[in-house]
């Protein structure tokens, strides 16, 4: 821990991001450019959140991090080390008990409190980029508030498949003003975005900061005769029978049986704790 | 001012005490209205604990910052150079402007940002006599309903929000307490 300087960064990168963060808070959804340094981490596994998170931490916080959901994959474990290390902070699996959340591509089950803070990983914080490979015309496009092509995509979507396909990192319009894309989260947590805690998104590679305050409107795009719909496996989970939370598909042997459990584990556990059962509660016991 | 006084009253454990001011710049900035306790650090007068505080945990040498009027002093220099290495430069460039709000006006001098990067624009620390959550109505990102803040000039800070997503962004600051209003924040007249 002494070897550190508190939650790794130096104190001018830590200002330097600080500054952007308030920023983004002041424009909600505006992508703000920092100078995102190299962590001891590759591009990809959330450096633009570990930075984010690094320059919001204090002593008192206690930290909770998920991957998809989950507390217990590599990248989760991994981060959570790394501020136990470096920062000396209080780490915890439960949502309620967190007071800052890093999250890779999920906004937890449970609705999140005034004092907490969720903090994204961002692979690409431009919306239109896959509509726009120039990062000049995408400035251009926010700056006059050009969403068209944004619609475009959904229609085509539409003409395609009959509905709109794009199930993940779902264009949001924050505040009435700037489309932001919300992470790759499912688009089953769009309607979350509005919530009570600050939510702040870092994307390292890209360099790139962006936030929305508490309460702030947050639209799905969509058309009036295809609604934005927050779908989900149409299934309850098999392990403790919620029927609203987002399930991850787990393929459980070569006859292509198959599971359907929560992908937010804290979620899944506290439910079970709580004595709620699902389908193959019983085998998950024995 | 003694050498003394120019090298003292910075952060005691800066990471972590700066640690704490920003999550309260940070958390009133995202709830406009909301007043909080911002401290930490003992500057000259007369800057108020809260405004030293904040331009030590913000300001470095890559932030130019102004003073206005009699906060522009030797002893304020000297010191704000001392704990942060930043440049004092004019209204017109800077990146942080300190004062009380008439020192400070008028408003149309300080950077607004560009279209394309709205975040090249200046924030205004305003020294105020007193922070009371009552005056005008505050609506928008950040606000449940409303909220509610004395303000210095509801017409002026009316003009800047119509610049949205261009604008100044204001931090209020009076002795130890500090409060924000970002561009994004609709205001209206009176209770």
């Amino acid at each position: 821990m002494s070897e550190y300087n508190f939650a790794y960064l130096d104190e001018q990168t830590k200002r330097m991001i600080r500054r952007a963060i308030l920023k983004g808070l002041a424009v909600p959804g505006y992508q703000v450019p920092f100078a995102s340094r190299e962590m001891p981490m590759p591009y990809g596994w959330g450096t633009g959140g570990v930075q984010v998170s690094a320059a919001t931490l204090t002593p008192d916080d206690t930290l909770k991090v998920i991957d998809q959901g989950a507390d217990d994959t590599t990248n989760a474990v991994s981060i959570r080390k790394f501020f136990e290390k470096t920062a000396g902070v209080e780490t915890t699996e439960e949502t309620e008990k967190a007071t800052i959340i890093q999250t890779r591509h999920r906004i937890p089950e449970a609705a999140l409190r005034e004092d907490q803070i969720l903090v994204y990983q961002v692979p690409i914080p431009e919306p239109l980029r896959f509509l726009e490979p120039r990062e000049t015309e995408t400035r251009k496009m926010h700056s006059l508030e050009e969403y068209g092509l944004m619609h475009v995509k959904l229609y085509e979507d539409i003409s395609q498949h009959g509905a709109i396909s794009t199930s993940y990192a779902y264009p949001v319009k924050v505040s009435e003003r700037y489309v932001m894309d919300p992470s790759p989260i499912p688009k089953f947590d769009n309607p979350k975005l509005e919530m009570d805690a600050i939510q702040l998104f870092g994307a390292g590679r890209e360099q790139r900061i962006y936030a929305v305050p508490p309460h702030t409107k947050a639209v799905s795009l969509d058309f009036e005769d295809y609604p934005f719909e927050a779908t989900k496996a149409d299934h309850p989970c098999d392990l403790c029978g919620a029927e609203n939370s987002y399930l991850d598909e787990v393929i459980t042997d070569d006859a292509g049986n198959r599971m359907f459990v929560c992908s937010d584990t804290d979620y899944c556990r506290s439910r079970r704790e709580a004595g709620h059962a699902g389908r193959l509660a019983k085998e998950d016991a024995a | 001012m003694t050498q003394h006084a120019q090298f003292s009253g910075g952060f005691q454990n800066a990471p972590v005490d700066a640690a704490h001011a920003f999550r309260a710049a940070m958390t009133v900035m995202a709830r406009p209205g909301k007043i909080r306790e911002l401290k930490g650090v003992l500057p000259p007068g007369p800057l108020s604990v809260a405004t030293g505080t904040l331009l030590l945990t913000l300001c470095d040498q890559e932030t130019s910052v102004h003073l206005a009027g009699r906060i522009n002093t030797s002893e304020v220099r000297n010191w704000l150079v001392f704990h942060t290495g930043a440049p004092i430069t004019s209204a017109a460039e800077a990146d942080f402007a300190v004062g009380t709000w008439d020192e400070l006006m008028p408003l149309g001098s300080y950077r607004i940002g560009t279209p394309e990067y709205p975040d090249r624009s200046a924030t205004l620390i305003v020294e105020c006599d007193e922070l009371l959550p009552q005056g005008s109505t505050l609506r928008g990102p950040g606000i449940k309903q409303a909220s509610h803040l004395s303000l210095p000039d509801v017409g002026v800070l009316q003009d800047n929000a119509r610049l949205y997503p261009l604008g100044c962004d204001f931090f209020f600051t009076s002795k130890d307490k500090i409060a924000a209003l970002p561009r994004s924040t609709q205001i209206g007249a009176g209770d």
